[in-house]
Order: structure tokens, then sequence, then C-alpha cells
């Protein structure tokens, strides 16, 4: 008896914590996506918006899977929050800190998953 | 219960008093109706909707024009309005899409009304009366200086990244945001310089990154766009 639920206990907490990382809404994720990344990321997300012509690096392409599975979510939401600088990347990526809260940045991090790797 | 009396002597003070006074604010307020039709006059306290709030935005808002422009560029730009963001005001709306990537739509971009001279100093009188963030501009304590045009545009370009999407010449930087060589004339300072520090902090869905500078990097930053400015006058 007792050991059926410690380890139903166990099971139910380690399914939960993974998904308590990654709680991101990519609907949400999409809609600001569009608002924010796109003028650099492109409205595709290939890395091709209106602002490239004279940009020295350019924009991530979010569709390339290799690339993109090559990073863990702590490292693209780090990206995103303080900027390429902080991954050791260009300062042509900014820093979004202070115009999203947490949820959001964890809903643009969804959708990035969905659109480099979901087919 | 209606006081019949005090409501007739209000009428007749009313029509009696100030005719010319009635006169000219609805002048103003007509005016301002068609404006109001795409800018906010008004604080919309964008902080209570979700951001999804500024794809659906029809023009920049004008609710503290007051803080934000200079009267004399007001005046002149309402009747003659040249354009300000090279890929109107919610960019993802005038793209095409190509092989090479994305480009600006421009034939769908509007064309604003323009004033007459006397309309335009009338509007630009009630814009400029609009102040709500005074505070804002108060903290960012800014005093013009001056700084070599090579170093600014360092800071500008190189060091921050801002030609990603502002363009300093007409020919050379990004298209999102407005065009800033002619910022010196358009736009105050102190607004300049607090904009810079803290765009959240006057529109909290901002397509202009927080980036949280430090702020001699502000002051250089404003320094470069008076300096640079000063070529476009
Ligand atoms: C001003 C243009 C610009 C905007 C706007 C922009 N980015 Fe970027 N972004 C870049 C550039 C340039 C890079 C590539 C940096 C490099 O490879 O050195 C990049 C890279 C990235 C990376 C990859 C970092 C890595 O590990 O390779 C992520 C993730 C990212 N951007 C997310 C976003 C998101 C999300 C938004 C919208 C909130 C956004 N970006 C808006 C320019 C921009
Ligand atoms: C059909 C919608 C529409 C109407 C009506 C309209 N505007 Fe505009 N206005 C815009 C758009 C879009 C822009 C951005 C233009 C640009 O960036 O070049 C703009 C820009 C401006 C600017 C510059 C704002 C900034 O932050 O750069 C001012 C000032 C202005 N309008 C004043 C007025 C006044 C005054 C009226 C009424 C007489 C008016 N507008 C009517 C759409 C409109
Ligand atoms: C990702 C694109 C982007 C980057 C990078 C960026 N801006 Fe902006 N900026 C904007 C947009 C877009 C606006 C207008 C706000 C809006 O439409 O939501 C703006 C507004 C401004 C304004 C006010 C201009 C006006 O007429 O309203 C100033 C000044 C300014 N930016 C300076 C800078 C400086 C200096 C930097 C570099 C530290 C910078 N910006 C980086 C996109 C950007």
């Amino acid at each position: 008896m007792n050991k059926i639920f410690l380890m139903s206990v166990v099971l139910t907490i380690s399914g939960v914590l993974p998904a308590l990382g990654n709680e991101g809404d990519p609907d949400n994720g999409n809609a600001l996506y569009e608002i924010y990344c796109t003028q650099c990321h492109g409205i595709s997300g290939d890395g091709k918006g209106i602002n490239i012509a004279d940009m020295s690096v350019l924009p991530r392409d979010h569709t390339d899977k290799d690339e993109m599975s090559a990073r863990t979510d702590e490292e693209l939401m780090k990206a995103i929050k303080h900027g390429g600088k902080s991954v050791n990347k260009s300062v042509l990526m900014p820093a979004w800190d202070s115009n999203f809260s947490d949820q959001q940045v964890d809903d643009l991090v969804a959708y990035l998953r969905q659109i480099c790797c979901t087919n | 219960m209606i006081n019949h009396r005090n409501w007739v002597l209000a009428v007749t003070l009313l029509l009696a008093g100030t005719p010319y006074l009635v006169l000219a604010d609805s002048d103003v307020a007509q005016l301002m109706a068609d404006c109001g039709d795409c800018h906010a006059l008004n604080n919309p306290n964008y902080t209570q909707q979700s951001a999804t709030e500024r794809k659906n935005r029809k023009a920049p808002p004008l609710f503290y024009a007051g803080n934000k422009f200079n009267r004399t560029w007001l005046v002149a730009w309402l009747q003659n309005p040249e354009r300000i963001r090279p890929a109107g005001y919610y960019p993802p709306a005038h793209i095409l899409r190509g092989a090479d990537g994305d480009s600006v739509d421009t034939s769908s971009l509007p064309e604003h009304t323009a004033l007459s001279a006397a309309d335009a100093a009338q509007t630009a009188d009630y814009l400029m009366s609009l102040k709500p963030f005074t505070s804002l501009v108060e903290a960012a304590a800014y005093e013009p200086g001056t700084l070599s045009w090579k170093m600014g545009n360092l800071t500008f370009g190189k060091f921050n990244g801002c030609d990603a999407c502002h363009r300093d010449a007409p020919d050379y930087g990004g298209t999102s945001g407005p065009e800033l060589y002619t910022a010196w004339a358009r736009l105050q300072p102190g607004f300049i310089a607090s904009y810079i520090a803290d765009p959240v902090a006057w529109d909290p869905h901002t397509l202009m990154p927080g980036n949280s500078l430090n702020p001699e990097v502000v002051k250089k930053l404003a320094d470069y766009l008076k300096v640079n400015g000063e070529d476009f006058k």
C-alpha cells in the first residue's frame, strides 16, 4: 500500500517538474513574435526581416532545426532577456528584459520550439 | 428634482457670457475629433491591455505630445507631413515576402492629411498643452552636450545596435523604427534622453527594446542625435 503510494507521488513529481520549466503558450508567443521579433527575424522567422539590409551580423534563422536544437531553453531565454551580448553573440540581438514578463518570455520560447522543430 | 430657475439662469449666462469661447473651442474640438479617429488623445492605460493592442493601433499616441515635440517642427509638419516611419506605424502590416526576405510594401503606406497654416497652429497649441509625463522628462535630467560625430556614430551603431532599426541618415539603417536624422529638430531633448533610457515607461508596448543602458551611454546617444541632426536642418 505505502510503497505504491510513494511510487505514485514520485512519478507525479517527476512528471510535473520538467513541465514547470516549460509552460509557455506558443499561441501567445506567436502573437508576441509578430509584434516584436519579425522586424529583424522576418515574418516567417527565417532571419530575413525588413531591417537586415545594413546589419553586419544577420539575425538567427529560427526555422533552422540544427542550430535551434543545439540551444537549451535557458540559453534562448537568456538571449531574449539580456541580449546577444549575454550569450557571446552580436549586440544586434537586443535585450528585451524590461519589455516582457517572465511568462511572455516562456511563451516566446515555446513558439520558437514550435517553428524550429515541429513539422 | 429640477430647479427651474437655476437652470434658466445657467443657460442665460452661457449664451450671454461665452459665445466666442464656445465657438473657438468647438473649432479645435472638431479638428481634434478627426485626429482622434487614429491617434490616442487621452491616456489609454496600455498597461491594463494585452500587448496585442499595439497591433491594432492606427497611429502613434499623441496624449503626451506636449512632452515630446518641438512646437516649431509640429506646426511645419502638420502642413507638410513627410514620412517618419519608413515601414509605417505597424511594420508587420506593410511587408512583402520575397525570395531574398521581407521588404516594405511602400504602396500600402498611407499619406498623412495636411492642415492649413491656421489649423496647424491651433492644433499645435492644443497638442503642446498635453503634458502628462513631465516627471519622466525631469527624471532623465539631460543637459545637451557635444561629442565627436565619429564617437557618437560608433556608440549608435557598433556598440549599441540602434542602427538595426533606425536610420541616422536618409540612406542608412533599419526601417522598423522612426527615422532619427531629423530627431533633434522634431523632438524635445529631454524626451529623447528619457525615451532612450526607458522606452517602456513611455509606452508599455513599444516596439523598441528596453535595453537598460547606463546614463552615460544614454547621454552620448542623445548628444549624437544632436550632433548628427545638425547636418540635416
Ligand atoms: C534588432 C534586430 C533584432 C530583433 C528585433 C530581434 N532579434 Fe533576435 N537576433 C538578432 C540577431 C542579429 C541575432 C544573431 C546574433 C548572432 O548570431 O550573433 C539574433 C539572435 C537571436 C536568438 C539566437 C541566439 C543564439 O543562441 O543563436 C534568439 C533566440 C533570438 N534572436 C530571439 C529573438 C526574439 C524572441 C525576438 C523578439 C522578442 C528577437 N530575437 C528580436 C536580431 C534581432
Ligand atoms: C487615418 C489615420 C490618421 C489620422 C486621421 C490622423 N493621423 Fe496623424 N498620423 C497617422 C500615422 C499613421 C502617423 C505616422 C506617420 C509616419 O510615421 O510617417 C501619424 C503621425 C502623426 C504625427 C507625428 C507623431 C509621431 O509620434 O511621430 C502627428 C503630430 C500627427 N500625426 C498629428 C495628427 C493630427 C493633428 C491629426 C488631425 C488633424 C492627425 N494626425 C490625423 C495617422 C493619422
Ligand atoms: C528593435 C528595433 C529598435 C532598436 C534596436 C532601437 N529602437 Fe528606438 N525605436 C524603435 C521603434 C519601433 C520606436 C517607435 C516606438 C513604437 O513605434 O512602438 C523607437 C523610438 C525611438 C525614439 C523616439 C523617436 C520618436 O520619434 O518617437 C528614439 C529617440 C529612439 N528610438 C532611439 C533609439 C536608440 C538611441 C537606440 C539604441 C540604443 C534604439 N532606439 C534602438 C525601434 C528600435
